[in-house]
Formats: C-alpha cells, sequence, structure tokens
C-alpha cells in the first residue's frame, strides 16, 4: 500500500476540486457527502498503508518519490512514510471525517454549503502535505497551505465584520511565525546543502555545532510559536473561533494548531543537537500553558473557554517535546485531537440547539434537552481534566513524568503543569455545569433541543475514542511508544520515571490536582446564579484581568498594531504621495511644460515648414562652401 | 562670339531652382506650389546634364531619367491629393490646411 500512499493526499485534493466546480450544483447534503468520502477514502487508504506498522513491530518507515521537482536543492516531492506520519495521517483524517459528517448537519440550510466542504477538503490535503512531506519545502509548503484554508475558513461567514477581521488577524500573527520558520530552513540548507530529511536528520551530529542547532531550533519554535498558538503569538487563536464550529473542532484544535508540535518532534534531531532550544520550548509552552488556562476560568463564550483551552494544552504538548519526550507529546496531540474535537462540536451542537447563541450566562440546564450533547461533553471533560481511567489522563500524565524526570527546570516546568492541570479541571467542569445544569437562563423564544443525528453520532464516536484511546500507551502497555519508536531512532526519547512506585505516586498528585480543580467547580457552580456570581466577585480585579484576557490585545495594539498603522500611513501619505509620487509628476509636468513651449512651432501652415527647410538648406549651403566641409 | 560654357548651364539652372524655391515659399495655391517644385526638378535635371557633358559620361544623363520618372509619379500622387482636397474644400489654398497646428 505504501505505493499507492500519494492517493492519501490525492483524494481530499480530488474532493475539493471537484467539489469546487460542481459542489453549488450537487448541493445540500450531497456535496457534504462527497466531502467526508473522500477524506474518509483517505483515512482507508493511509490505514492500509500503516498496516506493516501495526503488525512488525519496529518497522522502519520509507521515502515515496513522486516527482523531482528540484533535486538539487532535496525539494522534491516525496513523502516520508514512517509511524509518526502514520500517527499525523490517521489523526487528521479519522478526526477529519467525523467532523465531516458532522458539518453536515451544522451547516444545514449555509448558502455556500459546497463552498464550506470544498475549504475542508482543502484543508485536509494541505495539512496531510504538512506532514506527509518528505523534505522541509514540502513542509513549508502544507505549513503556508493549511494558513491559507484556516484563514478562508475563520473568515467564511465574512459578512461578519468580526470574522473578517478574525481571518486577517490569524493570518498576519501567522506570517510572523512563519518568518522564523523560513529563516530556519535558510540555516538547514545554508548547512546542509539540501531540504531532504535524508539528508539532514542522519548528518546532524556531524554537521552542526551547537550554536548553529539552537539557533536552527529557536527560529522554528517562533514558526511553531505561530501555528500551535503559544506566548507571544497565541493571541489570533481565540479570535478564530468567529469561524464555524466544526473549523475550530478540526482546524483549531485538533490538527493544524498541533502543526507546531509536529514540527518539533519531526526535527528532534536537530532539538537534540541544541539542547537549549528545546529547553527555551518547554518553557514557553509551560508559560503558556499557565497564562492560557488563568485566562479560560473566566470567560462567558463557550468557544472562547475552549480555545484558551486549547492554547493551554498545546503549552502541553511543547514541554513535552521541548525536553524530548517526543512521543509523550505526540501521544497528548492525539488524545487531545479526540476530545477537544469532541468539546468542539458538542459546543458546536449547543449552539446549533441555542439558535446561535454563545454566551454560557444565557444557558444552563441543557442535560434534559441535550442528553447526548452533555453526556459526551461530560466525558470529553472528564479526561480534560485527567480523570483516569479517560485518555486524558494517560497522555498527561506522561508529559508531566518526563518534566519531573528531567529534573532541575523540569521540576518547575512539572510544578506549573500541575497549577495547570488543576485550573484546566476547574475551567472545564465550570463551562459543564454552567451549560448543563442549574435553572434554565435562555433568553425568550429559545427552545433548545438535540441536534440531528449527523452530529450526535460524531460526538458517541469521539467519546468512545476519547475513553479509549489513552489504553494505546500506558505503563502497563506501551503500544504507541513501540509504534513510534522507529521514527525517533536518531535520537534520545525522554521517559517519565520508571517504576510503579514512582507512576503511582505522580498519578496520584496530578489526580489530586485534577480532583481538586473538578471538586471547586462544581461546589460553586452546581448552586443558583447568585451564589458563583458573588464567588466571581470575589476575585475582583483579577477576575476582571482573566475575563479580559490580561488585555493582551490591547497591549499589542498600542505596542504594535498603532504605531505600525501610523508608519504605514506615514509612508503611504507622506513619503509615497509626497516624495515618490512627486518625483514622478515632477518629470511628467517638466516635460508637460517643455511640450507646451515648443509647440507653437508647429503651425501647420507649409510655408513656415518650408522656411525651416531652407534656412537649414542655406546653414549647409554655407558651411560646406565656408568651412569645405570640415575637411 | 560668346562661348557657352558649362558655367552658364548651371547658373540658369541656380535661377531657375531659385525661382522655384522662392514660388514655394511665397505661393498658397497648392497647384502653384506644385508647379514650383517642378521647376526645381527640372533645374536640377539641368545641372545633371551639363555637368554630365562638362565630364564626358553618360551618369548625368542615366539620374537624369530617373528624376524624370519619379517626377511623373510624384505628379500622379500630388495632383490626386491636391485634387481630393479641392473636392473636400473648394479651395486649393494651403494655409487652410493647417489642422495640424500644435
Amino acid at each position: 500500500m505504501t505505493d499507492a500512499i500519494w492517493l492519501v493526499i490525492a483524494l481530499p485534493l480530488a474532493g475539493a476540486v471537484f467539489l469546487h466546480f460542481f459542489g453549488r450544483r450537487l448541493g445540500e447534503p450531497l456535496a457534504g457527502i462527497i466531502g467526508t468520502l473522500s477524506v474518509a477514502a483517505s483515512f482507508a487508504v493511509g490505514f492500509a498503508a500503516a498496516l506493516p506498522f501495526i503488525v512488525e513491530e519496529g518497522a522502519h518507515g520509507e521515502t515515496v518519490m513522486l516527482w523531482e521537482w528540484m533535486p538539487a536543492i532535496g525539494a522534491n516531492l516525496e513523502i516520508a512514510w514512517d509511524s509518526l506520519a502514520a500517527v499525523m495521517t490517521l489523526i487528521i483524517t479519522g478526526v477529519g471525517t467525523l467532523i465531516h459528517v458532522f458539518s453536515i448537519g451544522y451547516m444545514h440550510g449555509d448558502e455556500r454549503f459546497a463552498r464550506f466542504f470544498t475549504y475542508l477538503n482543502l484543508f485536509i490535503a494541505s495539512m496531510l502535505t504538512l506532514v506527509l512531506g518528505g523534505n522541509f519545502a514540502m513542509v513549508f509548503m502544507g505549513w503556508e497551505l493549511v494558513g491559507l484554508c484556516s484563514y478562508l475558513l475563520i473568515s467564511f461567514w465574512y459578512t461578519k465584520p468580526s470574522a473578517a477581521a478574525a481571518g486577517k488577524k490569524a493570518f498576519i500573527v501567522n506570517r510572523i511565525g512563519d518568518f522564523g520558520f523560513m529563516i530556519g530552513l535558510m540555516l538547514v540548507f545554508t548547512n546542509f546543502g539540501t531540504l531532504a530529511f535524508d539528508g539532514v536528520f542522519e548528518r546532524v551530529p556531524e554537521i552542526l555545532d551547537e550554536g548553529t542547532a539552537t539557533a536552527i531550533g529557536l527560529l522554528f519554535l517562533v514558526g511553531a510559536a505561530g501555528k500551535s498558538a503559544q506566548i507571544p503569538l497565541y493571541v489570533w487563536l481565540p479570535d478564530a473561533m468567529e469561524g464555524p464550529t466544526p473549523v475550530s473542532a478540526l482546524i483549531h484544535a485538533a490538527t493544524m494548531v498541533t502543526a507546531g508540535v509536529y514540527l518539533v518532534a519531526r526535527t528532534a534531531p536537530i532539538f537534540e543537537a541544541g539542547p537549549n532550544a528545546g529547553l527555551v520550548v518547554a518553557i514557553v509552552g509551560a508559560l503558556t500553558a499557565l497564562w492560557a488556562a488563568s485566562i479560560a476560568i473566566a470567560q462567558s463564550d463557550i468557544k472562547k473557554v475552549l480555545a484558551y483551552s486549547t492554547v493551554s494544552q498545546l503549552g502541553y504538548m511543547f514541554i513535552a517535546v521541548g525536553l524530548g519526550g517526543y512521543i509523550a507529546g505526540i501521544f497528548h496531540l492525539m488524545t487531545h485531537a479526540f476530545f477537544k474535537a469532541l468539546l468542539f462540536l458538542g459546543s458546536g451542537s449547543v449552539i446549533h440547539g441555542m439558535h446561535d447563541e454563545q454566551d454560557m450566562n444565557k444557558m444552563g440546564g441543557l442535560l434534559k434537552k441535550m442528553p447526548v450533547t452533555g453526556i459526551t461533553m461530560g466525558v470529553a471533560t472528564l479526561a480534560i481534566a485527567g480523570i483516569p481511567p479517560l485518555a486524558g489522563f494517560w497522555s498527561k500524565d506522561e508529559i508531566l513524568g518526563v518534566a519531573f524526570e528531567y529534573g532541575g527546570v523540569g521540576i518547575v516546568l512539572w510544578v506549573i503543569g500541575l497549577v495547570t492541570a488543576l485550573i484546566t479541571a476547574f475551567y472545564m467542569t465550570r463551562q459543564w455545569f454552567m451549560v448543563f445544569t442549574g435553572e434554565p437562563r435562555w433568553d425568550k423564544g429559545v427552545e433548545p433541543h438535540e441536534s440531528p443525528r449527523s452530529m450526535t453520532v460524531p460526538l458517541v464516536v469521539l467519546a468512545v475514542l476519547t475513553v479509549g484511546a489513552g489504553f494505546l500507551n500506558t505503563p502497563f502497555r506501551l503500544t504507541l511508544e513501540h509504534f513510534l519508536e522507529p521514527s525517533f531512532e536518531l535520537v534520545k526519547v525522554a521517559h517519565p520515571p520508571e517504576g510503579w512506585g514512582m507512576f503511582a505516586l505522580l498519578a496520584a498528585i496530578s489526580v489530586g490536582a485534577g480532583f481538586a480543580g473538578m471538586a471547586m467547580a462544581g461546589f460553586v457552580y452546581s448552586r443558583p446564579r447568585e451564589i458563583w456570581e458573588r464567588f466571581q466577585q470575589g476575585f475582583g480585579r483579577l477576575w476582571e484581568a482573566w475575563a479580559a484576557a490580561y488585555r493582551v490585545d490591547d497591549i499589542y495594539g498600542a505596542t504594535l498594531v498603532t504605531p505600525g498603522r501610523k508608519l504605514s500611513e506615514r509612508l503611504a501619505f507622506t513619503f509615497d504621495a509626497g516624495g515618490i509620487d512627486g518625483l514622478v509628476n515632477g518629470v511628467g509636468r517638466a516635460v508637460r511644460s517643455v511640450g507646451t513651449r515648443t509647440r507653437v512651432l508647429q503651425t501647420g501652415l507649409v510655408r513656415n515648414y518650408g522656411v525651416g527647410f531652407v534656412a537649414g538648406l542655406l546653414a549647409v549651403v554655407i558651411w560646406l562652401v565656408v568651412a569645405g566641409g570640415g575637411v | 562670339m560668346i562661348e557657352v560654357t558649362a558655367g552658364w548651364y548651371l547658373s540658369l539652372a541656380a535661377v531657375l531652382f531659385s525661382i522655384g524655391l522662392l514660388g514655394i515659399l511665397v505661393r498658397r495655391n497648392a497647384l502653384i506650389m506644385f508647379m514650383c517644385v517642378e521647376l526645381m526638378l527640372n533645374a536640377v535635371n539641368l545641372t545633371f546634364v551639363a555637368a554630365g557633358r562638362a565630364l564626358g559620361n553618360l551618369e548625368g544623363q542615366v539620374a537624369v531619367f530617373f528624376v524624370l520618372v519619379v517626377a511623373a509619379a510624384e505628379v500622379v500622387v500630388g495632383l490626386a491629393i491636391i485634387v481630393a482636397i479641392f473636392r473636400r474644400r473648394e479651395s486649393a489654398s494651403v494655409d487652410e490646411l493647417a489642422s495640424l497646428r500644435g
């Protein structure tokens, strides 16, 4: 099946092209079904191609050359099919299929129904290009394409000014990150003379000194921080919630935002040669995890809570991959893809059922009206809170174990991770109680209803995955670990501490933190509204700061956006309009005035021309006679 | 008896040429101007023939043939233009043909 691996990318791409031309005519729901089938088929091909890795433990990957594009710089269309690529492919196409199914219900009645699936399919193809590319050029191509799709989908409802602005913001912030990534790629190329993975990773120890490796690692971090919404470039992700909710689930929770984590894991040999860069990655991740989690506490928009939660969870993954725990990072990437996609789709189901209401203050008591959504979201809440035996517990614990085992700074990161775990449990439980229990606080005329089958079935499937995926990699049976090991042969992968005693101790501490957060939130938010409003007011200014996301957008606006705009205005209206245009207009004016003055010579009278002609003739004759023709 | 040398012929040609040139500069009737051009052409022809004879070769006379042929063609085109203009404007005055004034 490895020879047919190109189909994995080609199928969704074909779907996108087909829907682009014929989607409108096919209409609803046929366009959605075709879009879904193309991704499902891609999943099937990916699964068949991944079988060798599953059947034969420790099977090595291979690079499939599709087309020689620029062999001189190692930039060809080639696919690096190894177990890491396989895991990513299965997550992307698997979760992607479910979200496509969900979208058929969610986008019902939208006048650009088919166009939505065109973009979704294009995104899947782009994301697969990113994770399957066998060289940095292809990865970069996918990297930019997913950015484009993200832009298109965030501003899908572009007639809404806030959605259009959010799309632009996401694109521009990502450009900043991409810039760092691009410089990193140039450094790779100048050092190795090729962009192909085969020619880079194996030669890292002989070619890169520690300083260069650190520089490349840090530049990659800039790119990863942009795409994966880490400090200081995370500001676009909360705004990206303006897009349709399936987009938030697919792109801004499960797949695209994990591209940064994938990048660090894929370029692990470089980070191993420059360990300080990895440490910076981990520290950035830890700070982001705590920072975003604290903001999530006080959000009242159901999707904003999940957005900041995603930023926070991505921080966890950065801790893991930064400290060398690549498998732990990818494991959390996978479980997070399941439970966060579930949470987002659940929130989409709630928003759908509440007639586009996103304010949790206007919800409450929805469990009876939307039982499937309520229960599946409850499962996801338990998972993200790290309650065993759900998926989130195993992956989060592995990351915390890696941090603990690292020692030194790692212990600090471990503590930050624990605090974040507590906060995470708190805000997620808060959300669940605010939405699903208590007195209904609905606006007049809102009659909540459970969503159609096409939306609830994906929720149930994801809930099953959320419960079960953790067992892929438990200390009792390290299936994913053995599966991924061949992809990380060149580096030393960090692990949690050995021994059952340590495992039990660390697990007890983190589960304790999770339960503490849940208990606190449950205690407050299961009671009437007045009580939790008083609880929130008890925090005073701190709560306001969290609710306003620390005013980071305002700070960026005052320090970067406004000066940048002023500079642009000065360049546009003073320098360009006065200087450049003045120069060009000046030349034009000079020519024109010369023309105005000389046009009187053209009288249009033949005799005037005749006189000039004769005068010239006479001059020549006189010159010939007097000077003898200059001879 | 005065001997008629080449100088005489050249002088006559110069006089004819000057008359033609002056005519072009001072007259406004397109037809007259045209005749003046013919006069200048024939003045040049005269210098060709005179010089050819004085130098004892035929090249001057050959050149005259070419001039005659070209002049004939020119007359055909030129007169046609003048007739066309006259039909449109009821006048052959070149001063009225000043629509190219800058």
